[in-house]
């Protein structure tokens, strides 16, 4: 689960990182007043659920309070599209209003986990700022790493030797050393997935400070922080995605015009594979993943049809947990109630299959049962021709 | 033989008396799996199914002699219920809940390390051994006793294999889904290196995805040390590239984990890869009669 650049800041400063002055704003003349509260001279941040905004215009320094709202009317509506984004971009509905600060050097930070250690690693590099994957493909010996072992936790000594390696001396040395010990225990206390800062600064009167931050929560852990939900930006997703996210399945927006109802993340990418295989370009798909009932079926059937680049249905689902006689229920129920006339090709395979078949072939739906991934996946390309 | 699991396995089940997991329950026990005891704190001493239900793993191992566990237990409890079961010497858990926070499975996967036990998963179909044993969540009936072991990342994509392995008589030894969390226990190459001594293992399929580095890894240790021919199809071909946020996992990964690289990784390992998903018999058939990358380099 991803959060606005401001509400990260939020908590990395209720763990005492310091960050600028600033206040977030919903209208040009929010905008504008925040801009007059920082002195006139600030940046102003889009908030958009991405980053590589300033490369789009997103983020800017601005002299007036003026100006501020000028960019503000040009931002609010606007669609950013960043290399993070996709073609279509994001919506700005949120404006970050900052106080300009003067800086003398810049940094990256994280904490994220290494899958292949199974431990959260910390990195750093002298070498903040916009372009940090660069650094990371042309020069890695500029980034640091720190394999962070789960029984010692995070050590004093390990974060001083990166502030030290980040060629930071005296007084600022140690403030980074508390900084990095607080970032990890956001990371912890937080279930991040991943806590960014890039770049962490030092202003010229020797402060740090936070000046960019991005977390992502680990959606696993959502449960036990209950004000998680409430802090998502629902402008920021797909409305389908969220009427998914409801019902506890998982929607993907492609490009092309067959609907794809999936059990199974690996068998729906492969799903995804054998139509292109065949000619058929995917409009969508949707994982109803193992434990689906008739009533999510149901739903991903609806949501699907909902997406109007739909031009026909392929259901590809091998029954594990899930009987082939509840999902064809489903089906039907679905294609029903909203009267789908679009074609159907269904693949069905696992417990009760035939019973699957007999009930969808007498619905009186525009639907043919595939014998196998490769015959089902044929017919509904045929079929939309 | 087979490998990890047999008809002498005696399975105790953590969370019996949740729903999924009294049904799977069931489900493997109509397999033929010897499940001898439940394990729910604060129900011991009830029997369900006639399955006598214990507060802890450890008096369940005492009272039913179980050495291996087949774990339902929500996500809250399932890091410590991992944990609980390493602890009664148990040699193996095979975990089926979906849904751990990574900051509770960082541990235990550093537990599991120092321990005896093994662990598969979680957020897995589960282990079957065809005919004999079955701990999981995975449609028997599609399966047939064989010599190709299987081992994948995915779940259902997994039947589909099983399914076209079974169609084309090569049948299965031992199938192991080793799940698709960021943590897992045992990975592809702990799997290979116990198919690679197994007498009844002729030839081994393997399933990956897009992401991480894994299958690269598996890829290399295949060159270096299998001695029977392998297999593989890589799901995500033609997945778009995601939306990204934030860049601290590309710079882990230094930019891995699209399809075209680990195929051709595999390729050059000496693994028959799949072409389509349609395709996934075939290339171990192909692979079988190719007779496997160490007999070809020698």
């Amino acid at each position: 689960m991803n959060i606005h650049e401001y509400q990260a800041k939020e908590i990395l400063n209720a763990y005492g990182i310091p960050i600028p002055r600033g206040r977030v704003a919903l209208t040009a003349d929010q905008v504008e007043r925040a801009a007059k509260e920082m002195g006139g001279r600030c940046v102003v941040k889009a908030q958009i659920y991405a980053g590589g905004r300033g490369k789009a215009g997103g983020v800017k320094l601005v002299h007036h309070p003026e100006q501020a709202q000028t960019l503000a009317k040009e931002l609010f509506g606007k669609s950013l599209v960043t290399p993070q984004t996709g073609p279509e971009g994001l919506r700005v509905r949120r404006i970050l209003v900052e106080e300009a600060v003067d800086i003398a050097r810049e940094f990256y930070l994280s904490i994220t986990l290494d899958r292949g250690t199974s431990r959260y690693v910390l990195i750093a590099s002298a070498e903040g700022g916009m372009d940090i994957e660069e650094v990371a493909a042309k020069s890695p010996e500029k980034i640091q790493t720190l394999t962070i072992d789960p029984f010692t936790g995070l050590r004093p000594f390990q974060a001083r030797h990166i502030a030290l390696q980040l060629g930071l001396t005296g007084s600022v040395c140690e403030d980074c050393v508390t900084l990095i010990l607080n970032l990890y225990k956001v990371c912890l206390e937080k279930d991040c997935a991943l806590v960014e800062i890039n770049p962490l600064v030092v202003t010229q009167a020797g402060w740090l400070m936070a000046m960019d931050a991005k977390i992502t929560f680990d959606d696993n852990a959502i449960f036990r922080h209950r004000e998680y939900p409430d802090m998502m930006d629902y402008s920021q997703l797909d409305p389908l995605e969220i009427t998914a996210g409801k019902y506890d399945l998982a929607y993907i927006k492609l490009t092309g015009s067959i609907g794809c109802l999936v059990n199974g993340a690996g068998l729906a990418m492969a799903t995804l594979d054998v139509l292109k295989e065949f000619g058929g370009e995917p409009a969508n798909f949707l994982d109803v993943g193992g434990g689906a009932t008739r009533e999510k079926v149901a739903e991903a059937f609806k949501i699907i049809l909902q997406d109007k680049d739909v031009k026909g249905i392929f259901v590809n689902i091998f029954g594990g947990i899930m009987r082939c006689d509840i999902i064809a229920h489903g089906i039907i129920e679905a294609a029903s109630e909203v009267n789908c006339t679009l074609p159907i090709v269904v693949r069905m395979d696992g417990s009760q299959v035939e019973e699957g078949k007999r009930l969808l072939t007498e619905s009186g739906l525009n639907v043919q049962c595939g014998d196998n991934l490769g015959d089902a996946a044929g017919k509904i390309v045929r079929m939309l021709g | 033989m087979s490998i990890l699991i047999n008809k002498s396995s005696k399975i105790v089940v953590q969370g019996i008396t949740g729903r999924s997991g009294l049904f799977h329950t069931q489900q493997c026990r109509e397999y033929g799996s010897q499940i001898v005891a439940g394990v729910t704190p604060g129900k011991g001493g009830i029997h369900i199914e006639g399955i006598p239900v214990f507060n802890t793993v450890a008096e369940a191992v005492k009272y039913t002699e179980a050495n291996v566990s087949m774990i339902f237990v929500p996500p809250p409890g399932a890091a410590d219920a991992i944990l609980e079961a390493a602890d009664a010497g148990l040699e193996l858990a095979v975990c089926i809940t979906e849904g751990i926070p990574v900051r509770d499975m960082v541990p235990v996967k550093a537990m599991i390390n120092q321990s005896k036990m093994r662990l598969v998963g979680p957020n897995c179909p589960g282990v079957i051994t065809p005919g004999e044993c079955k701990i999981g969540i995975m449609p028997g009936h599609i399966h047939k006793p064989g010599k190709i072991g299987v081992v994948s990342r995915s779940g259902t994509l997994t039947y589909e294999a099983v399914k076209q392995l079974t169609d084309n008589g090569l049948g299965q030894s031992t199938c192991v889904g080793i799940g698709g969390d960021p943590i897992i226990g045992m990975n592809f190459i702990d799997v290979l290196r116990l198919f690679n001594e197994d007498p009844q293992t002729e030839g081994v399929f393997m399933i990956g995805e897009i992401g991480g580095a894994a299958e690269e890894e598996a890829a290399r240790w295949i060159k270096e040390n299998m001695k029977k021919p392998v297999g593989a199809f890589i799901a995500g071909v033609t997945a778009p590239p995601g939306k990204r946020m934030g860049h601290a996992g590309a710079i882990i990964t230094g930019g891995k984990g699209k399809a075209e690289d680990k195929i051709r990784t595999l390729s050059e390992c000496g693994v028959v890869v799949a072409a389509s998903p349609t395709k996934m018999g075939d290339a171990m058939q192909e692979a079988m009669a190719s007779g496997g990358t160490k007999k070809k380099s020698k």
